[in-house]
């Protein structure tokens, strides 16, 4: 690949210690962002999509502990780095937006303070220069008299000017990475399609490159340039997102595609996943996909399966990856 | 007055008075108008969809035809009997029987369990309640309703924070199949689940329906759930229906312009069709204490300037084929 790696997560493990066990929340995941790129992370709740994000920032909360693995940005290590260090990576280098905007904002300090926050800490400039700043964002993500919603508080504003407010917040300082963990889950359809469609032009505008967090497969075919899919704290499937659609390799993939209820094609009976997302605790052994997947065989439950390049940029990690036929529900 | 509808609403009002702060001098400063007059009729053994963005008045709607929040004013009646009258006569046993035909599935199964009770306490309270099966046969009754929906027997001494979303959804779907109820109410029942979990559940309201005869009225902002689920969709904005027509004809032939712009809006799982980009509905719902004067959909409407929508509200009218909409242009 020609284009230069922002963001290389390798053999990345986090563990949550509990009363009850240890829950592996992420179990050596990897992954890649290259400049200017959007890839979609996508997985079922408790699958680590927000463990892994988390601990990108270094902000795992407790009991959870990263204990192994590489999360190199723009060629550094950040879990070398001390905490010092790392906040000055945090909001300036990496933005985030978290997933409900009514909980991530401070309720008792009005929108203007939370966002020139963000500014005077990583900028060298005066109050009244941030809040310019600020009132400038505003326009850039879209929010209507941006001079008076400023000094409105959290409760002021609709689900969806919170949203975009995170947005704004996230972009304050221009980060060169984004991670955006599920920012339209709680949104209304119509709000939704304004704040992708939102992301997509700031993405482009600033030249960034963002990772999506999602659960829903509509929202990643319409933003990510890639699609990672994980599964109880592993990779599935990574691919472009033509390739992840139209020939997915891993059956976690495809049962996940078949299940979404698309407007196109109605059918009688929705197909299901049978049972429910291991205990991560104790997950099964082997693949962990094995007791719901259909082609599971014996050799399953014994080996882990290696996450495998069978095609350029496509790798899967299924032990009968190359001699299943599977089709996707999308036909090709 | 025809004998297939199983329930009929007429015009109902649900409004919320705004006090203003203080005890001593507290005045009504405002109303909410949660729902503006709603008119419409389900068949037994159907699925009628409420769709709508979130602040509409879907839930005021379902919660007014239970008389959890009694309506401000309108008329519905149940099997020919008008509900409104039961409920206002105060009469103990005739509202309990009422309230045995009809049940409520609440959007959130993690909030809508006691968390003190096991499942078995939760399954056979309504037996406690209504008392409509002798108490020794509660047990049989109770593993016959958790096999039902697709639990286990030793599932019955569990208590709620032992079972994830899903199997949490199927309790509450057990609890409320418990007094054989005729209309079902479904609130989200799936928002709050996974992907490869709500096909299942989706699924299992879709056997029961058949098994049991049941009739649905099922609330959902996710069109695409309506359309596997539901024979006929109301589409609501601001307290007030815009459309009301079968599935297949709302989501093929769709004329009022909201109800276009929220099709349009949903994503669609395949990269070919979604890189071209959805186009997004301008603005947000208005505030419905002070609702727009006109047609409420006029301040984001694409084709309000050519119509004369801001001085009068259109209503519901038929354009062929029980296809019912509430627009200026269609007339």
């Amino acid at each position: 690949m020609t284009t230069k790696e922002i963001l290389k997560i390798e053999n990345l493990k986090t563990y949550f210690n509990t009363w009850a066990g240890i829950v592996k929340a992420v179990d050596g995941i990897n992954l890649d962002v290259k400049e200017g790129e959007t890839l979609g992370l996508v997985g079922e709740s408790g699958s680590g999509k927000s463990v892994t994000a988390l601990s990108i920032l270094g902000i795992v909360p407790r009991p959870g502990k990263i204990i192994d693995g590489r999360i190199l940005f723009k060629g550094e290590n950040l879990l070398e780095k001390t905490e010092s260090e790392l906040q000055k990576v945090r909001g300036k280098e990496i933005g985030y937006i978290f997933q409900d905007p009514a909980t991530s904002l401070n309720p008792v300090l009005s929108v203007a303070n939370q966002l020139t926050e963000v500014i005077i800490r990583h900028q060298n400039v005066t109050k009244r220069e941030a809040l310019e700043k600020a009132i400038e964002l505003f326009k850039l993500v879209e929010i209507p008299d941006p001079e008076l919603k400023i000094w409105n508080f959290p409760h002021q504003l609709s689900g969806g000017m919170k949203q975009r407010m995170a947005v704004a917040r996230a972009l304050s300082c221009q980060p060169s990475l984004l991670l955006a963990d599920e920012p339209t889950t709680n949104l209304d359809v119509t709000i939704q399609a304004q704040i992708l469609q939102l992301m997509k032009t700031l993405k482009e505008k600033l030249s960034m490159a963002m990772i999506l967090i999602t659960h829903d497969m509509g929202v990643v075919a319409e933003v990510a340039d890639r699609i990672t899919v994980i599964y109880a704290g592993r990779v599935c499937e990574t691919a472009d997102t033509r390739t992840i659609f139209y020939k997915p390799r891993h059956p976690y993939t495809v049962a996940l595609l078949t299940a979404v209820p698309s407007l196109a094609l109605r059918k009688e009976e929705l197909a299901v996943i049978p049972g429910a997302i291991p205990n991560l605790i104790d997950p099964p052994s082997g693949c962990r996909f094995h007791p719901r997947c259909k082609y599971a065989k014996a050799a399953c439950a014994k080996e882990i399966p290696p996450l495998k390049e069978i095609e350029p940029g496509h790798f899967v990690a299924c032990i009968r990856a190359s001699e299943l036929d599977i089709k996707s529900p999308l036909g090709v | 007055m025809s004998d297939r509808h199983f329930l009929e609403v007429e015009n109902l009002v649900k409004h919320f008075p705004i006090y203003s702060r203080g005890v001593l001098f507290k005045k009504q400063v405002g109303i909410i108008h949660a729902v503006d007059g709603v008119s419409f009729s389900i068949d037994k053994g159907t699925t009628f969809g409420l769709v709508g963005e979130s602040g509409c008045g879907k839930t005021s709607t379902a919660r007014s035809i239970l008389y959890l929040d009694p309506p401000t004013s309108g008329r519905i009646f149940m099997d020919g009997e008008e509900i409104s009258e039961i409920f206002i006569s105060k009469n103990k046993n005739k509202i309990l029987k009422l309230r045995r035909k009809m049940q409520y599935v609440f959007q959130n199964p993690y909030a809508s369990l006691d968390p003190r009770m096991t499942v078995a306490d939760i399954v056979m309270e309504p037996f406690m309640i209504h008392k409509h099966i002798p108490k020794n046969e509660w047990h049989d009754k109770l593993y016959e309703l958790l096999e039902l929906v697709g639990l286990e027997d030793y599932h019955a001494e569990r208590y709620p924070h032992e079972f994830s979303g899903g199997q949490r959804q199927r309790i509450c779907i057990a609890r409320a199949l418990a007094v054989e109820p005729q209309l079902l109410i479904a609130d989200e029942p799936v928002a709050s689940l996974d992907v490869s979990v709500r096909a299942q559940i989706l699924n299992l309201l879709r056997d029961l329906q058949r098994k049991l005869d049941m009739t649905y009225l099922y609330i959902s902002h996710d069109l695409s759930t309506v359309r596997h689920i539901c024979h006929r969709v109301a589409v609501m904005y601001l307290g007030n229906f815009v459309e009301i027509a079968d599935t297949d004809d709302l989501f093929d032939s769709p004329l009022h312009p909201y109800t276009q712009a929220l099709i349009a809006a949903i994503p669609v799982p395949d990269p070919e069709v979604a890189k071209k980009g959805r186009s997004a509905l301008p603005g947000e719902v208005p505030s419905p204490i002070n609702p727009p004067k006109g047609c409420r959909f006029e301040p984001r409407c694409i084709y309000a300037k050519e119509y004369r929508c801001i001085e009068k509200n259109p209503q519901l009218i038929d354009v062929g084929n029980g296809h019912l909409v509430a627009c200026e242009r269609s007339r």
